[in-house]
């Protein structure tokens, strides 16, 4: 037998994975690691793989995916810092027949956004909400967040978020679970394949809801890093995530089918 | 001899470098290059060609979307 | 002729929106305007037009409900009362941004802070300067009636997609809660989404395979191409104050003094020119209906006829004034007059003020 060298196997035929056309050419924005490049092409993949694309408005937010917009090959809105569930609520209010989805940040979402969100959920906003949580404000040079851990540094907790001075931080998706409005609430990760796989199927079980008009909001958050704001390598900080995130943040469904399952 | 080759096609000038995907490949087939890409990056290798089963675990937690895997059934 | 009725001025703006083929109104109560919303939700516009009307969690939910609405190319409103419009300046601020066509009304109450309840027109220089943050601008239609209250809707939606642009309805307590008989226009059918697909290609509808994606927006990190947006905003701002002043004139072919006046302030300054003329005064009334564009160069052509004094009527501490001051550039007095923190000023009060200020010199 004849040796196989790379041009036998790298031919069209045996293509088995390549990034999706619903994402651009462009070079994305974020910092080498970060978990928002996985986020945004499974979401993409999601799309494409139900055929949702070209009836598709998605909403970017405020924060390091501002420009989510440049990356997402489907029509886009830019929301104003933590206005995403509003702006959405009223594309779905005009178009029910279209896909809506927001794309949010830790900030964006649990802290300025908190009411948009919770009442965007709790009316039930035939929608989807993709969170990603990273512990940290990315773009703004990496200030604590609503989901900073306790004791955990960052610019404007230099010596670690004190609870008693700084508050504790904000499980928002436990809380959205806990409104009738919401119909799945997930919270999974992106640093392994495993973990990519089990974050693809969360996000492509909650646009089929509401592709199936199913009756409540899907809420997908995903614990992600910020190698830049934790200041360490993109690996050493997909490990200090599992340790330490992880256990506040635990992965899985929290509601399915509009029913609590943990 | 294993029953699949797999590659992979790294978008050099597109990667960051991360190094997500080294943990990531079941036959460590992934490396760092030393050399670097027009923005500096030490661009993700295929180190070991032959061990690579296309699996596509690298592509999948490649946070730039760089990686092309591609399969021949033997 | 339409149909007539005996409505609330805010009645008379619900109703207008709903036969205006509005596709959605999305808003949070607040004294003097809450008319507007409960109007709405009991009309059940949703069974007549098809048309939404939801209640926000806030004035900033409801004016990013419009924003992204806006975006999609459908015809949308929101309305509230002054502390309320305060929250709204920054989703006015990005709609002026992305240019995008929206219309709301703004039943003016007594501030700052929470003020009053009692009706104001203190908030002329968030109405006409911007507002929220950035260089930009809004048509401003100021109605001095119920009918105006219903007729602007038609027009403001009409302006507003005309320039891709917000349109505000600045009325105040008075107007909003007063009634009058209403000449209702007839119902204007509401664009199927067909036809706004059509209507407005730059709207957010879904990408069709091998199309342009459409991206709502306001940011631009490259400073060079903010720059020419902004040119871009002023051109077309430009544009609206050649094309879209209006305002009305009465008793000014002779005028010797001239009172400006919008919205209920130019009502009672209606009267008080007649009891003047009654004293054979020779005064007369500008009545702005548009305060942004502002009619300067209408203002000048009457000081060239010789007008020897304006005065400026407003229920305010005097900020319209500014710009009937850089209208008629010196050539003519020009003084402030207005009652104000929820109190409305009497014709009498208002002649007053005319002989004391103005002519008593």
């Amino acid at each position: 037998m004849a040796e196989i060298t790379l041009e036998d196997i790298i031919k069209p035929e045996n293509l088995v994975y390549k990034k999706t056309d619903l994402l651009t050419d462009k070079e994305l924005s974020y910092c080498p690691g970060c978990g928002h490049g996985t986020a945004h092409r499974i979401t993409m993949e999601v799309l494409e793989e139900l055929g949702l694309e070209e009836r598709t408005i998605g909403v970017a937010p405020v924060g390091c995916s501002v420009l989510a917009y440049e990356f997402m090959n489907i029509d886009m809105t830019q929301a104003a810092h933590g206005r995403a569930p509003a702006v959405a609520t009223g594309i779905k209010r005009c178009w029910p027949d279209r896909i809506v989805f927001t794309y949010q940040g830790d900030g964006d979402l649990a802290a300025i956004g908190t009411a948009e969100t919770i009442h965007a959920c709790n009316r039930g906003e035939k929608i989807v909400i993709i969170f990603i949580n990273n512990g940290i404000y990315g773009m703004t040079g990496g200030q604590m967040a609503p989901t900073t851990l306790p004791g955990m540094k960052s610019s404007t907790s230099p010596f670690g978020r004190d609870v008693e001075t700084m508050g504790n931080p904000l499980k928002m998706t436990e809380l959205v679970a806990q409104l009738p409005g919401t119909y799945f609430v997930s919270r999974q990760a992106v640093h392994s394949p495993a973990a990519v796989r089990r974050a693809k199927k969360a996000i492509k079980k909650a646009f089929e809801n509401q592709r199936d008009n199913k009756p409540g909001l899907s809420f997908v958050e995903i614990v992600s890093n910020c190698n830049s704001g934790w200041k360490m390598t993109p690996i050493d900080a997909n490990k200090w995530m599992e340790e330490n995130m992880f256990p506040f943040f635990p992965l899985g469904d929290i509601k399915v089918d509009g029913q609590l399952v943990k | 001899m294993a029953k699949v080759k797999g590659a992979i096609v790294v978008d050099v000038q597109k990667c960051k470098g991360c190094g997500v995907c080294i943990p990531a490949c079941p036959t460590s087939v992934i490396n760092l290059a030393n050399e670097v890409n027009g923005k500096g990056y030490h661009y993700a290798f295929m180190e070991k060609p032959d061990e690579c089963i296309g699996c596509s675990n690298c592509a999948i937690v490649c946070p730039d979307g760089v990686i092309t895997v591609y399969k021949l059934k033997l | 002729m339409g149909e007539l009725k005996l409505m609330k001025g805010n009645e008379a703006l619900a109703e207008a929106a709903i036969r205006a083929g509005a596709d959605a109104y999305f808003g949070y109560p607040i004294t003097p305007q809450s008319e507007v919303i409960e109007y709405l939700m009991a009309e059940k516009p949703f069974d007549r037009t098809g048309m939404v009307v939801l209640q926000a969690e806030s004035e900033i939910a409801a004016i990013n409900m419009v924003y992204g609405a806006a975006g999609t190319g459908k015809k949308v409103m929101t309305s509230s009362s002054s502390p309320g419009i305060s929250l709204k300046q920054e989703g006015l601020s990005y709609i002026a941004g992305a240019e995008l066509p929206c219309l709301y009304a703004n039943v003016v109450r007594g501030g700052p802070g929470l003020g009053t309840i009692q009706p104001s027109q203190a908030d002329y220089f968030q109405s006409t300067k911007g507002g929220g943050h950035g260089d930009y601008r809004q048509i401003v239609l100021a109605p001095a009636s119920v009918q105006e209250m219903s007729d602007f809707v038609k027009l403001g939606f009409e302006l507003a997609f005309k320039y891709r642009i917000a349109v505000l309805i600045l009325s105040d307590g008075v107007i909003g809660q007063m009634m009058e008989k209403v000449e209702l226009f007839d119902q204007i059918p509401r664009l199927t989404d067909q036809e706004v697909i059509e209507k407005y290609p730059w709207a957010t509808t879904g990408k069709k395979k091998g199309t342009e994606r459409r991206i709502i927006t306001s940011l631009d990190l490259d400073s060079l191409k903010m720059e020419a947006h902004n040119h871009h905003l002023q051109a077309k701002y430009k544009t609206i104050s050649e094309n879209e002043v209006r305002y009305e004139l009465i008793d000014c072919d002779d005028a010797e003094y001239i009172i400006v006046a919008y919205g209920s302030s130019a009502r009672i300054s209606q009267k008080a020119v007649q009891l003047a003329r009654k004293k054979g005064i020779k005064a007369g009334l500008f009545r702005l209906i548009t305060l942004y564009p502002f009619p300067g160069k209408e203002m000048q052509q009457l000081c060239k006829k010789g007008v020897k004094g304006w005065l400026a009527v407003e229920m305010s501490a005097g900020q319209m004034v500014e710009d009937v001051m850089l209208s008629v550039k010196g050539c003519a007095k020009v003084e402030h007059y207005g009652r104000f923190g929820g109190i409305v000023h009497s014709p009498e009060e208002v002649l007053h003020a005319l002989e004391e200020k103005i002519i008593g010199d």
